[in-house]
């Protein structure tokens, strides 16, 4: 009996310790989450001994080897906040058309093609599609539209909505199915078409998790440097036209960096950008964390 | 009477259109997908031979093939993945058999959600600080390793998270009933259970860590070694960057063309053999469940 109770003793305290373990294990995330913001900091924040954040970050010229150097990333703000804008208006209509026939209107065998589909185009490495849109598509569009070069902000766009179209479509995709049964049911009931109850009823239902989808597409935009680095053209001005080259700040880092002496201006210039660059993520994923946690759908009440 | 069937045969009309357009962006999916490895298949297959395959770059990277780095994106996948496998299931089992609501788990949910929406070239920029520069690593294949695996460690907390979520409750229930200790019913009855499901996933984190560029550049990859990598501090090439350097900032851009749709095409099949594997192996799963 003693022996008994030691042993039960023995269990829970080992227990205990297992809980322990894969609570420090599951702790991991946020540490290196701080780990990032640390060292960005850590790296990026000597540049401000040389210029101001003002001057940094509204400066118009991006010129960090000439002598004296100029660091203003405002060029670079802008052309990544225009690509992301543009890829925005063609894959949010497509990532929530394609998501809207995958859950209404697609057969299930259909269904059982379309989604590895989709799957695959979000599985492509962002090198192949930025290899794709500088050998396959730059000249064909410098061709039709006659314009100088075909690495531009129009193309980069096009490229960058193929990339996030699989995010917004999949997130989209959940946020539907997850608008219960009977809202759908009673509309029907009602005589309203398909067409009108996705209008009316599904839609305005599911418009919490549509929209987290579309923030999260658009994070991922901003933040893809491959095609941008290879596709927008590499020009550090502000862009008058969508045929113009640009340099968002992805590109800007993943370009320079190995140049970039270590511990130069140059190199705390670019941690810098990373700073701004992974502000502007970090922006997106807390909106959309609220959006989906402040207007989650419980049941067919909260409609 | 007429008036009320025409407002009908208008609203099936755009019933109708609609659909289309449905249809119509699911196709223009396909066709994108389509034309893509269609233009790499085409353009591709005649670069890829035996020599190709299993031989260095020559002449300054002109000709030759492509060893050097299938070897490498093979060993930086492979160290990726054993860094971010047992940290994320750990997670996951830490996430979903222990964890209650709370103002902690919300933390922890929000930092793994962040971590997801991390921008590829910040991973490289974090890594270049924290593994090669601050922990003395140097570019070498083990800084990228674990800065790949840190990018994959909320796909497969995510992936291995479901898998334990669809284990049925009665299973732990029965195990606990038994006498059997919590972690003698994760260990012995859950984790075996969805076993499956996290080894998909596992397949998908290695398939992304396997085409990812911009983590590696400033910490792992070069533009050419001669040599294999014989330990884990050495320099590597690796596929996806062989292909940004060779389009890009190679000395004769157009008279390796051939080689740069080659190598893009080797990615191609791994990365989607890798995916279509998951994907049949989890279509399988989900018909026994």
């Amino acid at each position: 009996m003693r022996k008994n109770s030691q042993t039960g003793e023995g269990r829970q305290r080992k227990e205990r310790i297992i809980r322990f373990f894969f609570f420090s294990v599951a702790l991991t995330s946020i540490t290196i989450l701080t780990l990032i913001v640390v060292f960005l900091f850590w790296e990026g924040l000597p540049i401000f001994c040389k210029v101001s954040v003002y001057d940094f970050l509204f400066g118009r010229y991006w010129y960090p080897t000439d002598d004296p150097p100029d660091f203003g990333i405002f060029p670079l703000i802008v052309a990544s906040l225009t690509v992301t804008a543009m890829s925005a208006v063609i894959s949010i209509p497509l990532g929530v058309m394609t998501a809207l026939y995958l859950t209404e209107s697609a057969s299930a065998r259909l269904r059982e093609w379309v989604k590895p589909i989709v799957e695959l185009l979000a599985a492509l490495p962002s090198v192949v599609i930025g290899f794709f849109g500088m050998v396959i598509v730059a000249p064909f569009l410098q061709e039709i539209f006659n314009i100088p070069t075909g690495l531009n902000l129009f193309n980069a766009s096009l490229m960058l909505a193929f990339m996030s179209v699989p995010t917004i479509c999949s997130i989209s995709e959940d946020a539907i199915y997850s608008v219960p049964l009977e809202l759908k049911e009673a509309s029907l009931a009602l005589g309203a078409t398909q067409w009108e109850t996705i209008a009316r009823v599904i839609l305005p239902a599911s418009l919490s998790g549509i929209s987290t989808a579309i923030i999260l597409g658009m994070s991922r935009a901003i933040g893809e440097t491959m095609v941008v680095l290879m596709i927008a053209g590499g020009a550090a001005q502000l862009p008058s036209s969508i045929f113009d080259p640009v340099r968002p700040m992805p590109a800007s880092i993943a370009a320079e960096m190995a140049e970039a002496p270590f511990r130069s201006d140059h190199y705390y210039a670019l941690f810098a950008t990373g700073v701004v660059l992974f502000a502007f993520t970090l922006l997106f994923n807390l909106v959309s964390e609220h959006i989906s946690n402040k207007y989650r759908q419980v049941g067919a009440a909260t409609l | 009477m007429n008036k009320s069937s025409s407002l009908l045969r208008c609203r099936k009309l755009i019933q109708v259109a609609v659909f289309g357009l449905f249809r119509l962006s699911a196709a223009i999916n396909g066709i994108a997908l389509l034309v893509v490895v269609y233009f790499l298949v085409a353009r591709g297959w005649r670069a890829i031979n035996w020599t190709f395959l299993t031989q260095p770059p020559k002449e300054a990277m002109t000709e030759g093939g492509i060893l050097p780095c299938i070897v490498g994106t093979f060993c930086l996948s492979l160290g990726a993945i054993l860094v971010a496998l047992p940290i994320g299931v750990a997670s996951a089992i830490y996430l979903n058999e222990y964890a209650r609501p709370g103002r902690l788990l919300r933390a922890i949910r929000i930092g793994i959600n962040n971590l997801a929406g991390v921008p590829s070239v910040v991973f490289g920029l974090f890594g270049l600080a924290f593994f090669v520069v601050w922990l003395k690593m140097g570019v070498s294949v083990l800084a990228g390793s674990l800065t790949l695996g840190v990018l994959t460690l909320p796909v497969i907390i995510g992936s291995s998270e479901e898998a334990l979520r669809s284990v049925p409750d009665t299973y732990r229930e029965a195990s606990l009933g038994l006498g059997a200790t919590k972690w003698q019913t994760i260990y012995r009855v859950v984790l075996p259970a969805a076993l499956p499901g996290i080894l998909t996933g596992a397949i998908l984190g290695i398939s992304r860590a396997a085409g990812e560029t911009a983590p590696i550049m400033f910490t792992a990859a070069v533009f050419y070694t001669p040599s294999l990598p014989t330990s884990v501090f050495d320099e590597i090439m690796a596929l996806p960057y062989h292909i940004y350097v060779l389009a890009t900032a190679g000395t004769e851009i157009e008279a390796t063309r051939h080689l740069q749709y080659g190598t893009a095409l080797v990615l191609i099949v791994l990365v989607f053999g890798l995916n279509l594997i998951a994907i049949i192996y989890r279509a399988r799963l989900q018909r026994r469940m």
